[in-house]
């Protein structure tokens, strides 16, 4: 640590020698033992000439060479240091980003003696986010500085933090082991534990954004069986190898896009929503034109024709595309994620999903409830007899309706290939899970449907981080049996074809 | 007319269905049959179908160096499907109908102890590929796969040293099924008997299949956050791995605060994987495709042609991986054993398979232990880099021979280092 220490100072100081970096030492970074080479990285971080940056950042990226021409490889012990050594190097970078990554670079890890170098940092900074960081790795390395007085102000002043590295520096701080003043040890353990208060905070939210990420997920794969099942009566076994079908379709728009567009990969998912939806609903059509529709009004027949569906759309799948799993890739623009506390990071694809189940929701609200089509469904489900006897065409009702669900099946489908595998029974793992969903909610209900995914979602992760993900998956499955014995007609009822029936 | 057609083409393909029956057993004469086990579609598929490229890879090798005793080794393979009880009716197909001298199979330990009884029950030859919890010595098993002594207890030792980052707080993490459980137990005796206290170990399990892994990851940050360098030992199993690792990049967990040992991720695993975020993190095996050695060089070079050849999907990316070496290792064990015995009968071979050497591809002589039915494994260690390969960072100076019944389970000190009834 003392030489990170010496060429902060020297950063700071704006001194800077001019001399090529010595061969021997970046001979020394091709060393058998870690030990040379750490030293090597630290004898070239003193020389804070751009040379030297450069040859430390090749080693990192792991392109620098030995003398025999092959890679220099390094160990995580190196790379730490490394990524520490380039840090403090980069904490002077013009570009704000980067010494935002320094600083956090070196918070995690901060001494004594960068104290006032990260005062002198602190007090040059501009950038309010970065000058925060500041502050807080400035008060960590306080925290060990030999006036009781000092200490006192850097515990006191680290209670905003909401960092869990930081809760296990001031717990440490507040043991007698570790600080003998105990007026030191006081305020150490009030920031502790505000610190933690905090950090419960921050982990109650992060374990309801990923309930409401795995409440969206289920609800896209329900939504679709929320309209063939739900609305028309239709019990689809094939409603998973849609979700399958969609997801192949994006697979498919990715090579598509790989092959012909390679510029604009990134957007191949944009391109996969239409084509997934029509991919899907034409596969609805031809089964309900081929199958279901002899079948109306017989659940059990509907059942086993369905299922032996599915079995054939699996084979098919495995046919065309292989029976391993297929690589789909998150676009890079979600890919990573979106830090809003230190201690939670919310991966951008679910975002993206979150949001992307909200539009399908207010698709399929406009659909059924603002449209022509909607009323006619509507009508069809309600009184068949009489929309027919009005006009309405219930065959052709029937098909579309029935292509408008497998055709949502196929962008839940989309959804799904960004967070789980794609393969040809892929579908038969989400098929439980959305029938769970509409008939908690309440068969012919959408709304029903909305509410049951995000509980589910919301209960189940919170009984996974105390239970296990093992556990979770019984327990919900518990639930929905007795909620069910209770209730049959689920959270909201509404008539249906088959509720008159 | 169009039924007509449809009767027509039934009876053509009936016909030439049972021209095919008659033909085979008269190629069969002269040919030694090997049963290929290995799941292709289903949850294992990832990882299966791979060695069942190398196994017909390797028994094209053999065949075109004039097979085994003059004889042509003609494979036989069937999917199990990634399911358990569907993998004890396939041996006993390729056993009792299809009459092969040898099957070599399975992954996931859960499969093999649903084979076991069938090739106990028969009296087959199973060779088992993968590394897996050891606490078994089956007559019928040779196991080319490493026990725990050489991979699992190897690579926490390593994160214990100083170049692993003197790991304090251990995350044990697996998938819900015997080998996880196993090597869990083994690995809680082995970090106590170092000093680990009860509070700094935490367990967890998914089930196959899962592939939401927020909580899980959550929870390993907030397990890291307690203050002590804390590491991940993962023995998570099949495509999980994949929304496992995306998970673990998208989340920023980074090797250098928090590395993750996998012992069941290799090439191939991480071949659907966008790497760039995982460089650093871990995984133990005994042998990985960046070795350099001419057998490797010959053996990748074999395997990137067989790819081509056979067209495989993404046949210019294909990787080699553990597994795969020890499938290769077991079969040229198994051909050796047959021409030593002079014979494919089960007792013979068995007998003659202890002992056999073979230059593997991870660049030692291995050896068979004439006794306890493992192989002498070297054990390697590597870091993932952003291609997807492994960088060796720690390896022992030659092969370990195996112990399959771990000194940290109580009472295995009195087993026997050989198979019961030999």
């Amino acid at each position: 640590m003392i030489p990170r220490f010496f060429l902060l100072l020297m950063l700071l100081l704006g001194f800077a020698a001019h001399a090529a970096p010595d061969p021997a030492v970046v001979r020394q970074l091709a060393a058998e033992e870690s030990d040379d080479k750490i030293a090597a990285i630290h004898k070239l971080a003193l020389t804070a000439e751009p040379e030297a940056l450069a040859v430390l950042q090749q080693l990192a990226d792991g392109t620098l060479k030995d003398a025999k021409g092959e890679d220099i490889t390094i160990n995580n012990r190196v790379r730490r240091e490394l990524e520490g050594a380039l840090a403090v190097l980069k904490l002077i970078d013009p570009d704000a980003t980067v010494r935002f990554k320094a600083v956090k670079e070196i918070a995690s890890n901060v001494d004594a003696a960068m104290a006032p170098m990260l005062a002198r940092a602190r007090d040059r900074e501009t950038d309010a986010n970065i000058r925060a960081l500041l502050v807080e790795a400035h008060a960590l390395a306080t925290l060990k500085d030999a006036d009781p007085q000092i200490r006192i102000a850097a515990a006191k002043s680290l209670a905003t933090s909401a960092d869990p590295n930081t809760k296990a520096v001031l717990k440490a701080q507040s043991e007698p082991a570790n600080e003998a003043e105990t007026e030191v040890r006081r305020a150490a353990f009030q920031s502790y534990l505000a610190v933690e208060d905090r950090l419960t905070l921050a982990e109650t939210i992060g374990r309801i954004f990923s309930g409401l990420s795995l409440g969206s997920i289920l609800l896209l794969a329900a939504l679709g069986l929320a309209i063939t099942y739900g609305v028309m009566g239709v019990i689809n076994m094939a409603h998973g190898e849609l979700l399958m079908i969609g997801a192949y379709a994006t697979y498919a728009m990715q090579g598509l896009f790989r092959s012909q567009f390679p510029a604009h990969e990134d957007w191949y998912l944009l391109a996969a929503v239409p084509v997934a939806f029509f991919a899907a609903a034409v596969v609805g059509i031809l089964l309900e034109r081929t199958v279901i529709r002899w079948l109306y009004g017989r659940a059990l027949e509907t059942l086993l024709a369905t299922w032996g569906l599915s079995l054939m759309l699996i084979q098919a799948a495995r046919v065309i595309f292989g029976a391993q799993n297929v690589e789909v890739a998150n676009p890079s623009w979600m890919s990573g994620g979106l830090e809003i506390l230190p201690s939670i990071v919310l991966p951008l694809n679910r975002i993206v999903i979150v949001g992307f189940a909200l539009f399908v929701l207010a698709l399929v609200w406009v659909l059924m409830n603002r449209t022509r089509l909607g009323m006619f469904v509507r009508a069809v489900t309600q009184n068949r007899a009489m929309a027919g006897c009005v006009g309405v065409p219930t065959g052709r009702i029937d098909t579309v309706a029935f292509a408008l669900g497998a055709g949502i099946a196929g962008l839940g489908g989309v959804a799904l290939s960004q967070i789980a595998n794609v393969g040809p029974d892929m579908g038969q793992g989400y098929i439980v899970d959305s029938f769970m969903v509409v008939v908690l909610g309440g068969v012919g209900q959408l709304a029903g449907a909305v509410w049951a995914a995000l509980g589910l979602g919301i209960v189940t992760k919170f009984i996974e981080s105390w239970a296990g993900a093992v556990i979770a998956k019984i327990v919900v499955l518990v639930f929905i049996i007795m909620f069910i014995q209770k209730r049959p007609q689920g959270l909201f009822a509404l008539k249906g074809r088959f509720v008159e029936s | 007319m169009q039924r007509r057609n449809f009767i027509k083409a039934t009876a053509v393909s009936l016909a030439l269905a049972t021209a095919g029956l008659i033909t085979q057993p008269a190629i069969a004469a002269d040919t030694i049959k090997v049963g290929i086990l290995h799941s292709l579609s289903g949850t294992m598929a990832i990882s299966e179908t791979a060695l069942k490229e190398t196994a017909l890879m390797t028994i094209a090798e053999i065949n075109a160096k004039g097979g085994v005793m003059g004889k042509q080794l003609e494979a036989v393979v069937v999917d199990p499907a990634s399911n358990w009880p569907l993998f004890a009716e396939k041996a006993r197909q390729l056993l009792t109908q299809d009459k092969v001298a040898v099957v070599f199979g399975c992954w996931t330990s859960v499969s093999r102890k649903s084979v076991n009884p069938v090739f106990k029950e028969l009296n087959g030859l199973l060779f088992y590929p993968v590394q897996y919890e050891g606490e078994e010595l089956e007559k019928n098993v040779f196991y080319t796969g490493a026990a725990p002594n050489q991979q699992a207890i190897p690579a926490v030792e390593y994160l214990m040293s100083k170049d692993g980052g003197l790991a304090k707080r251990w995350v044990l993490l697996g998938t819900d099924y015997v080998y996880p459980r196993t090597t869990n137990k083994i690995l809680r005796a082995f970090l106590k008997s170092k000093g680990v206290a009860e509070a700094d170990i935490m367990e967890e399990y998914t089930p196959f299949g899962h592939s939401d892994y927020q909580t899980i990851i959550a929870k390993i940050k907030k397990f890291a956050g307690e203050g002590k360098k804390t590491a991940v030992v993962s023995t998570i199993n099949g495509d999980s791995n994949v929304p496992f690792y995306k998970e673990l990049g998208n989340a920023g967990l980074k090797a250098t605060d928090v590395p993750v040992v996998a012992f069941s991720v290799g090439e191939e695993e991480l071949r659907g994987v966008d790497t760039k975020p995982l460089v650093g993190h871990l995984a133990a095996w005994n042998y990985f495709q960046s070795v350099k050695n001419p057998a490797n060089d010959a053996f990748i070079k074999m395997y990137k042609d067989w790819a081509k050849k056979q067209k495989l999907p993404k046949a210019d990316t294909v990787v080699t991986n553990d597994p795969m070496e020890a499938t290769y290792v077991g079969i040229h064990m198994w051909a050796q054993a047959v021409e030593k015995a002079k014979s494919t009968d089960v007792n013979k071979v068995i007998a003659a398979v202890g002992g056999q050497k073979f230059k593997a591809p991870s660049g030692f002589e291995i050896q068979m232990d004439p006794k306890n039915h493992h192989l002498h494994k070297p054990v390697l260690i590597g870091e993932v880099k952003a291609d997807g390969q492994f960088n060796v960072v720690w390896k022992t100076k030659g092969p370990v021979k195996a112990a399959p019944w771990s000194p940290f389970i109580a009472g295995n000190d009195k087993k026997k280092g050989e198979p019961e009834g030999k």
